[in-house]
């Protein structure tokens, strides 16, 4: 833990800090359907053509079970057309490595992993996809996956805001403006960012060169190419994290600079930082929507300290064999982002459900790679994935504030919205489908032939690749402990039914909570109201996202990481 | 009074409560409450176990664990009839008064026929003389009585009950001091009123309240969570080589899921309910009790709640050239025969001047003219003077003449002071005022300001004009008030706080109450009041008194924190469990994970027992805090929350690390594993 990385982390974290309101503004008019943005001139006829095309009435609100309903169809439209491009990629244009069609299995974990937006790669981009299957096929999910994640996060705001309303808002309208008027523009300029730093963007096929030293028979590489920066600005803003190869950004292409990196990390933050203080003024709290971005800075910070302290300190074992020098961990970085940034960049990634990685987080310390493990665990609300981590955090307000409201002597409620049964029944049932999906599929895989076959070690680090795989399938993260060999018939199944769990199990309570919040009448705050502003507010919500998923993981995990720790620090045993 | 307060371990409830608490163990009954159901199936694996145990496991060791998970279910069923012994031994004492009563059936020819009680139906006419129990709930239609109520209110002075009005209701099971009655029997058998207060503080139907079952939702799916957690432990365990048994992974699961708040959460309900009885206020379901702490607007009526029910005379301001001692004098012969509290205050006022009292017998020749509709004066005939009381415009026709200015200042002086001003006159002479002041009761402007800091608006309610009404609100420290208003209004009033999004409770007792009582959220009905009230509230006061309101507020907002302080103390004790069987679990293959014990518990086993045996101690050592409540403190709910989340979030953080410590000592000095 060095002077550079302290003035990298408050940078990091002032930067986002001052671009929260502004982005947060940008929200609020970009999800009103009369909202005004400076894109009007340019976008509002594509913006009318859009609804023509779609045949909807972008002022026709829609009930929960209406939102719902075109949400989950529209996504399973999108998943059936990826499908049906992997699958036939072979007869498709752009194709110049002449790729053939993909296998059935991967194809259906693909589909899922993309309209999911998890963006788990059981594939490698160069060498399975064509430029046609990554560009129509993928990116579109890559757009229209985080404005549907975005767009629940605004159904569940409206849900709270409103009162005694019956619907939530139009999804056709949130999805159209979502894209046009934030994920676009601002993509179209980081991209353009990313190409000065070095990123690559052209339909060439890739070259051969030949090697300066050749390694034994082989003399010539193939470098890659193809449109990869306005893949990467999607890919971070709507916090996909599926990378152009393989490597993801951790490749040169992809990743080339300090500053590029500082750009990506930022852009994962962007607009779940925005969407706090969206919450903030529609529900004419600004305090709570700053707190909830508090509780979320104070769990990154968290993380970001356990991950580079841990990664600083390295494997003590190779220490005393003189084997590591002072650099810490350095195993599976880039020595051109070195301990600091791989930590900072494997903590933003799980916090958001992102999953880009610039550094292998299978070879971190026990400790280091728990972080990224518990913060998927947790569901992803530091921050979180575009618009899931907000409408994941709030899930966890509802229960903090159901937990801890009954201690001020009345119902609990929140932002004048009783807590009753029902809400808590939905809310609930997000954290259920969450813990089978993890730990259900985790505890299959860790017994059964298919799923130990897929290991690329033994011991209590199998079985954290295993958690870490459902984790980030069910977070629809994307991210993987890279030992796991996860394309085989049983995992490409499994995680894509975890992704499916993940996402659209989740959606649908969260937005009969919306639905059933958006009901209610709003009592009038007053003394006796529930504070949700404030340094209390931010420690019960701490106490409880990490009470929630350290009872419900810790278990699981003291097999796994720290069993592991324990004994890389406690044994004479090297691994 | 019937509710008197039991000791909390009262010996006559604690006996029953044990044996109940055995009963309680029918899995269909247990089946209600799924964190004990679950404890319950848990304690059955456990005591299978013994019998079919796996190789190295000690037949002691899943013997002791059974033991205390069978305790952890009584215990929890041991709150629950702790709770329910206390309402049923007061339950006892009010069915005392239903004794087996004859009644005096009234004949459509007019004639007496002698029925059973059991008999009468509603509708019927029935006649009860002095001395006899009244034998069913009914209505006076004809005669008034004096009634001895005790047996229901505990209160031993005789009350009146009379034909019309709002006086008019008579309750089964008490007796007729005096006089003759003709009643209309308004409930049948097993319907009345003192059959319901049986059946509420039994607690034989209680419905679970709306925030109860949120609770039970949630608390189920914390087990189900940890059922999850438990089951794939074991699949994560064979991968791992740590062979986990059903013995342990059910304490485990037991020590994880909510059981303390699972075990007391009925009693808490059900000692809310019983709160209430102890200060004599009948809650007709829990969800009333629950209501009571939401509420954030309070509905009072200026007289008798704020006010004392009667004006008292405050002072006398004689007219020019008058003394006070004279005007006194008047004042006190024109009301010495005046047997209204006014009256009395006057002729009590006028003894701080030296008049001491005097009877009318004594003074010869003296005719009382008592205050009539018409004349609305009141006055005393004496050795030729004409002393008259009343009001100013009353006076001023009695005697005449235009009244002095100065007078009229006063008159207008104590009317604007939220007085009321009366004139004496002797004669054609006016002798000046008395200022007849509506006396705000002791203590209420610190409640008021107690609830203002609760966030609770305190709204006064009076027919009076505008300035009187705002000099008593002033004095009162009420947040607000309605003048002039009508009995109606009060109804439109709860309608308006109540589309705001308020809560509102008030108390009330006339017929015209009946509709702002049915609508409240919280309304108190005074048992003096009429049937229609008490019918229509979901409270009644057995006390008549409707400042009790605040602290019916009060025991609402304590039951729902003691649900919240133990909900919250629950769960934050699980991680100090985890500390002691973690470890416990791994440590045999994994010696390394040694230094997570940091409790330093001598052996896995006792880690493991240690935990299970704290589990179930708590429930025990909270049923006091659980049946007593949470003491109230009027704060605001920034300070309330804090106060209580330092107590039981750190607290039950912290509480069980030296706790499940102290019992592995134990365990480990009496050799049990």
């Amino acid at each position: 833990m060095n002077i550079p990385g302290w003035i990298q982390l408050v940078l990091f974290l002032g930067v986002l800090c001052l671009l929260t309101k502004p982005v947060g503004l940008l929200l609020s008019r970009v999800l009103d359907p009369e909202g005004r943005t400076p894109f009007d001139p340019v976008l509002k006829p594509i913006e009318r053509l859009l609804y023509r095309l779609l045949g909807v009435d972008p002022k026709a609100e829609q009930t929960w079970k209406q939102y719902a309903f075109s949400l989950f169809a529209f996504s399973l439209v999108g998943l059936l057309f990826t499908y049906a491009v992997l699958r036939l990629q072979h007869i498709l244009p752009l194709n110049p490595q002449k790729l053939g069609p993909v296998p059935p299995d991967l194809a259906f974990n693909t589909a899922v992993s993309f309209s999911t937006n998890t963006n788990w790669q059981n594939y490698a981009g160069e060498s399975t996809l064509s430029y046609f299957s990554q560009m129509v096929g993928l990116a579109f999910h890559n757009f229209a996956s985080a404005a549907a994640g975005i767009a629940v996060a605004a159904a569940l705001v409206r849900g709270i805001a409103r009162r005694s309303a019956k619907t939530l808002g139009s999804f056709w309208a949130d999805l159209v403006r979502v894209n046009l008027y934030l994920l676009l523009p601002i993509c179209l300029v980081l991209s353009l960012v990313l190409v000065s730093q070095g990123v690559i963007q052209n339909f060439q096929p890739a070259r051969q060169a030949a090697l300066i030293e050749p390694a034994g028979t082989v003399a010539t590489q193939t470098i890659p190419q193809g449109p990869a920066a306005s893949q990467i600005a999607i890919k971070m803003l709507g916090t996909n994290g599926g990378g152009f190869f393989n490597a993801n950004a951790a490749h040169p292409y992809e990743n080339p600079t300090p500053f590029s990196n500082f750009l990506q990390m930022l852009a994962i933050f962007l607009i779940p930082a925005g969407l706090t203080y969206y919450l903030g003024t529609s529900v004419k709290n600004r305090r709570h929507g700053w707190a909830v971005w508090t509780a979320m800075a104070v769990l990154f910070l968290a993380g970001v300290f356990v991950c580079w302290r841990a990664e600083s300190v390295g494997n003590p074992r190779l220490t005393a064999l003189g084997l590591d020098s002072a650099g810490g961990n350095m195993e599976g970085k880039e020595v051109r982002f070195g301990i600091f940034n791989s930590s900072l960049f494997a903590t933003v990634t799980t916090d958001a459900s992102c999953g880009a990685v610039n550094a292998m987080h299978d070879s971190f310390t026990p400790l280091g790679g728990l972080v990224p493990l518990f913060n998927m665990q947790l569901g992803e609300v530091v921050f979180g994935g575009v618009g899931a981590g907000l409408y994941g955090i709030l899930v966890f307000v509802v229960l903090a504030v159901f937990l801890t409201g009954l201690m001020v002597g009345r119902t609990p409620e929140y932002l004048g919205k009783k807590i009753e049964g029902y809400d808590v029944k939905v809310a609930v049932l997000t954290l259920l489908i969450l813990i089978f999906s993890i730990l259900g599929f985790a505890a299959w895989g860790a017994v059964s032939r298919p799923g130990l076959a897929g290991l690329g070690n033994k011991g209590p680090h199998g079985l954290s690749e295993i958690l870490y795989a459902f984790s980030s399938a069910t977070g629809n993260n994307g991210s993987a402990f890279g030992g796991l060999s996860g394309n085989s018939p049983w995992y490409n199944v499994t995680l894509g039914l975890a992704m499916f769990l993940g996402r659209f199990f989740m959606i649908v309570p969260v937005l009969a909570l919306a639905g059933s919040l958006g009901r209610k009448k709003l009592l009038p705050p007053s003394e006796a109201s529930f504070p949700v502003g404030g340094t209390m507010f931010i420690i019960i919500l701490i106490g409880t996202i990490v009470i929630v998923g350290a009872l419900t993981y810790l278990p699981a995990l003291a097999l796994g990481p720290i069993v592991e720790h324990f004994t890389m620090s406690g044994s004479a045993l090297v691994y | 009074m019937i509710a008197k307060t039991h000791s909390l371990f009262d010996r006559r409830i604690i006996g029953p409560a044990v044996i109940d608490s055995f009963r309680k163990l029918n899995p269909v009954f247990l089946l209600k409450n799924p964190v004990i159901f679950v404890t319950e199936v848990g304690a059955a694996l456990c005591t299978l176990a013994v019998a079919f145990r796996g190789a190295g496991e000690a037949p002691g060791f899943i013997f002791q664990i059974a033991l205390w998970l069978w305790f952890t279910v009584l215990f929890a069923n041991f709150a629950e009839a702790m709770a329910e012994g206390r309402g049923k031994a007061q339950a006892d004492e009010l069915r005392k008064a239903r004794t087996r009563t004859q009644a005096s059936l009234l004949q459509a020819d007019g004639s007496v026929r002698i029925v059973a009680a059991e008999e009468l139906r509603k509708g019927d006419f029935i006649v009860v003389v002095a001395r006899e129990v009244i034998p069913a709930d009914g209505e006076i239609v004809e005669g008034a009585a004096t009634v001895d109520e005790s047996a229901i209110t505990g209160e031993s002075a005789p009350v009146i009950r009379e034909a019309g009005g709002d006086r008019s209701a008579v309750t089964g099971g008490t007796r007729v001091l005096s006089d003759r009655i003709k009643v209309r029997v308004t409930a049948n058998p097993g319907e009345s009123f003192l059959d319901r207060m049986i059946g509420l503080v039994e607690g034989a139907h209680r419905q679970r309240t709306p925030n109860e079952i949120a609770l039970t939702i949630l608390l189920a799916a914390l087990t189900i969570i940890f059922l999850v957690v438990v089951i794939s432990l074991r699949p994560f365990g064979t991968y791992s080589g740590v062979s986990l048994t059903v013995t342990v992974l059910v304490a485990l699961l037991v020590c994880l899921i909510p059981t303390t708040i699972g075990g007391l959460l009925n009693a808490i309900g059900i000692a809310g309910i019983d709160r209430m009885v102890q200060k004599n206020v009948l809650a007709m379901s829990g969800r009333a009790v629950e209501a009571a702490g939401d509420v954030d607007v309070l509905l009072l009526d200026k007289t008798g709640t704020i006010t004392l029910g009667d004006r008292q005379a405050s002072a006398f301001i004689p007219a020019p050239e008058v003394t006070v001692e004279d005007l006194a004098n008047a004042a006190q012969l024109a009301s010495l025969a005046d047997e209204t509290p006014e009256g009395r205050s006057i002729v009590v006022l006028a003894k701080k001047y030296g008049f001491r009292g005097r009877t009318i017998s004594e003074m010869p020749g003296a005719v009382f003219i008592p205050f009539s509709a018409q004349t609305r004066m009141s006055g005393l005939d004496f050795e030729g003077r004409r002393i008259r009381k009343g009001a100013a415009v009353a006076i001023q026709g009695f005697t005449g003449k235009p009244i002095a200015v100065e007078v009229q200042d006063a008159v207008s002086y104590i009317s604007l002071s939220g007085g009321t001003p009366l004139l004496v006159a002797d004669g054609s002479n006016v002798l000046g005022a008395i200022h007849l002041k509506d006396i705000v009761k002791g203590g209420l402007r610190d409640r008021f300001e107690r609830f203002r800091a609760m966030g609770i608006k305190t709204v006064m309610i009076t027919g009076d004009n505008r300035l009187t009404a705002a000099a008593i609100a002033r004095e009162a420290g009420v947040d607000d008030f309605v003048a002039e208003a009508k009995p109606e209004d009060k109804l439109t009033l709860i309608r308006r706080e109540q589309t705001a999004g308020h809560l509102v409770a008030m108390t009330g007792d006339g017929t015209n109450d009946a509709p702002a009582l049915a609508q409240a959220d919280v309304g108190m009905a005074m048992n003096t009041g009429t049937q229609a009230a008490k019918e229509a509230g979901n409270m009644v006061d057995l006390d008549s008194n409707p400042t009790k309101l605040i602290e019916v507020v009060e025991i609402g907002k304590q039951m729902l924190i003691t649900r919240g302080a133990l909900t919250t103390f629950s769960i934050a004790n699980d991680v100090a469990k985890y500390f002691a069987i973690i470890p416990a679990l791994l440590v045999g293959v994994f010696p390394v994970i040694a230094p997570l014990n940091i409790m330093g518990l001598r052996s896995p086993q006792s880690a493991i027992l240690s935990a299970v045996i704290f589990n179930a101690l708590i429930i025990v050592a909270l049923i006091p805090l659980a049946l007593r409540g949470v003491k109230f403190r009027p704060l605001g709910a920034a300070a309330l929350l804090r106060r209580n989340l330092l107590i039981y979030g750190l607290g039950g953080l912290i509480a069980p690390f030296p706790g499940i410590k102290i019992v592995d000592i134990i365990v480990n000095a009496l050799h049990l594993v």
